[in-house]
């Protein structure tokens, strides 16, 4: 047998291998969401939406908490987006390249891997107690403020670095300032990546049970939220109360309660996708 | 405040001064304002590496210089040196003094942005901004705070006019630049630089990535232009350079090692060096 067979030979098995491992992934996530399908889409219903919780299974709807994760989606959104995204042009276009400068990138890179859960004790002794919101959404939103800021810097970045040279080349040419020359050419030619990694980002968030926990997000709300100072409960943490309890029939409510939060994580991804790609037809370098 | 600007000043006049009566002694008298450019002494360094050795040159108004030279000899280096396009370089360092229009424009009191606005600079591959044509050549009265629609309507037209680009795109001003033709693109380009009315423009190899027609247009633009403007551009085209040119320097290593009237370069090149490169035999 020759070379070029031999090779011939491992270039199939390697593929054969890929596809193997790519559909076990996509057949374990099908099993699980028609499993899921299965359980709770008999029960998804208007009455399910705009339930209160209660303690009785068939009763028990995901209102509170379903507008508990809009509140904390806005919030976060007006809390992250300004910081991460001054801090992402900040390190790429202005932060001297030194020593310093890669430290704070590496870091911030890691950050990005901590798990949540840390990031909940942190905003518990700092948002909650030391500077005294409470248990509020004020001080989740914080919470997942700083675990996503980490991916919104790291997203504009990368964003800002894909922007050629020669734009900022013939901006300052032209007499621009340099802030001139990110505001009018810089972020509108970066949006697109800036705005898919902030819905990406948030939708990660979007998911998270274990750092609200931590600072104290409530499993029983029967309010809804009337501002950011109020005790609030998320999908997540509704979800996860319901699959902790005996009777069946949370069970099903838990499954029913997914598939809605799956719902929301699918339609942010799209919009990111749908940003991304129109951004992309628009700008051709 | 005031008081220590102005202590900067006197002492900058000063120095200038002092500057001026050394120039008089040796013979040199001092700034001619007769000439758009003056470079003089010039040497600069990227880091360790002197990429320009004292270079002096003069450069009158309403002319097209060209520079002419092989590969890594300057010439791009030399040319940004006029707009202060090198100071974003790590390592960039300049000795020697360079005057644009009578004003010495590395001293720390010139505003980059002024600078820049009286010398516009077309590059090697056309680079418009991902905007409509008609923001892209709107640009740099946007930049300056223009706010009077009608003026940078008037402004607008009257640039793709110069650069013989209206006809073609009036009827599509709205159309996003990147979706022209690479002529069309760098002559959008020149209206850029026309449309806040430069004194100078500097030109990097402009047609290098253009098509013989696209190459030709822009030669006949810059044959028109110099009406109005000072041109210098750098080109490795020698025929282009013999085109368009009145006059040529030729750069080798770093050094300007001949310059004068183009047909005297061309006709009758005193360094063998300069010949040797006309003639191609380097290159
Ligand atoms: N950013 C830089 N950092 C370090 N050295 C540089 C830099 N830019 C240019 N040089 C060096 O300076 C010298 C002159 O470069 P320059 O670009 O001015 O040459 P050029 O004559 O324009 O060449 P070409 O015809 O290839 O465009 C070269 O030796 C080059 O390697
Ligand atoms: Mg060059």
């Amino acid at each position: 047998m020759n070379n070029i067979t031999k090779n011939h030979i491992k270039d199939k098995l390697f593929s054969a291998t890929g596809i193997f491992s790519t559909l076990i992934g996509l057949i374990l996530l099908a099993v699980f969401i028609g499993d899921i399908i299965v359980e709770g889409a008999g029960r998804i219903n208007w009455d399910f939406i705009t339930g209160l919780p209660s303690r009785k299974a068939e009763k028990a709807g995901i209102y509170t908490a379903m507008i508990g994760t809009v509140w904390v989606l806005v919030l976060t959104t007006i809390i992250s987006f300004p910081i991460g995204v001054s801090a992402g042009i900040y390190l790429e276009e202005y932060a001297k390249k030194g020593r310093l400068s890669r430290l704070l990138e590496v870091n911030i890179s890691n950050l990005a891997g901590v798990p949540s859960i840390i990031y909940g004790l942190l905003g518990l002794e700092i948002f909650v107690r030391i500077l005294g919101f409470g248990n509020s959404l004020l001080a989740g939103s914080m919470t997942l403020s700083l675990l996503i800021l980490p991916i919104i810097i790291v997203a504009t970045r990368e964003s800002i670095k894909a922007v050629p040279q020669s734009i900022r080349d013939a901006s300052f040419a032209m007499g621009a300032t340099k802030w001139q020359t990110i505001q009018y050419q810089v972020l509108p030619a970066s949006f697109g990546g800036i705005l898919t990694g902030i819905i990406l980002a948030l939708s990660r968030a979007v998911g998270e049970a274990a750092p609200l926990i931590v600072v104290g997000a409530l499993a029983y709300v029967p309010f809804v939220p009337s501002s950011p100072m109020s005790e609030f409960s998320v999908l997540p943490i509704q979800i996860f109360n319901w699959i902790s309890r005996p009777q069946h029939e949370f069970l099903v409510n838990a499954a029913a309660a997914i598939i809605i939060l799956l719902i929301i994580t699918f339609i942010m991804n799209g919009i990111a996708m749908y940003l991304r790609s129109r951004w992309q037809k628009k700008i051709k370098w | 405040m005031l008081n220590m600007e102005t202590e900067e000043i006197i002492m900058e006049n000063e120095v200038r001064l002092t500057k001026k009566t050394e120039n008089l002694v040796t013979g040199n008298t001092g700034i001619n304002t007769e000439y758009e450019i003056i470079a003089r002494n010039l040497n600069v360094f990227y880091g360790e590496f002197q990429a320009l050795k004292d270079v002096n040159m003069n450069i009158l108004p309403y002319t097209v210089t060209a520079f002419i030279g092989p590969s890594g000899c300057g010439k791009s280096t030399f040319l940004r040196v006029f707009n202060r396009m090198n100071d974003y370089i790590d390592g960039f360092r300049i000795e020697g003094e360079v005057f644009v229009s009578g004003t010495e424009i590395y001293s720390n009191r010139i505003k980059l942005e002024e600078l820049r606005r009286k010398v516009g600079m077309v590059f090697q591959k056309p680079n418009p901004f991902p905007k409509t044509i008609f923001e892209n050549v709107a640009y740099g009265l946007r930049i300056q705070g223009v706010k009077d629609k009608h003026f940078i309507l008037e402004r607008v037209e009257r640039s793709l006019k110069q650069v013989v680009l209206w006809d073609e795109v009036k009827d599509n001003l709205h159309k996003n630049a990147l979706a022209l033709s690479g002529g069309q693109q760098q002559r959008l380009c020149i209206a850029r630089t026309l449309a806040v009315e430069p004194e100078v423009i500097l030109m990097d190899e402009p047609t290098s990535a253009l098509d013989p027609i696209s190459t030709g247009k822009i030669e006949e633009l810059i044959f028109e232009l110099k009406n109005e403007y000072t041109i210098v551009i750098v080109t490795h085209n020698m025929q282009q350079a013999a085109r368009i040119s009145d006059h040529t320097a030729f750069f080798y290593l770093g050094e300007l090692i001949e310059q004068g009237h183009t047909k005297d370069i061309y006709t009758n090149p005193k360094n063998k060096r300069t010949e040797n490169y006309i003639t191609g035999r380097f290159g």
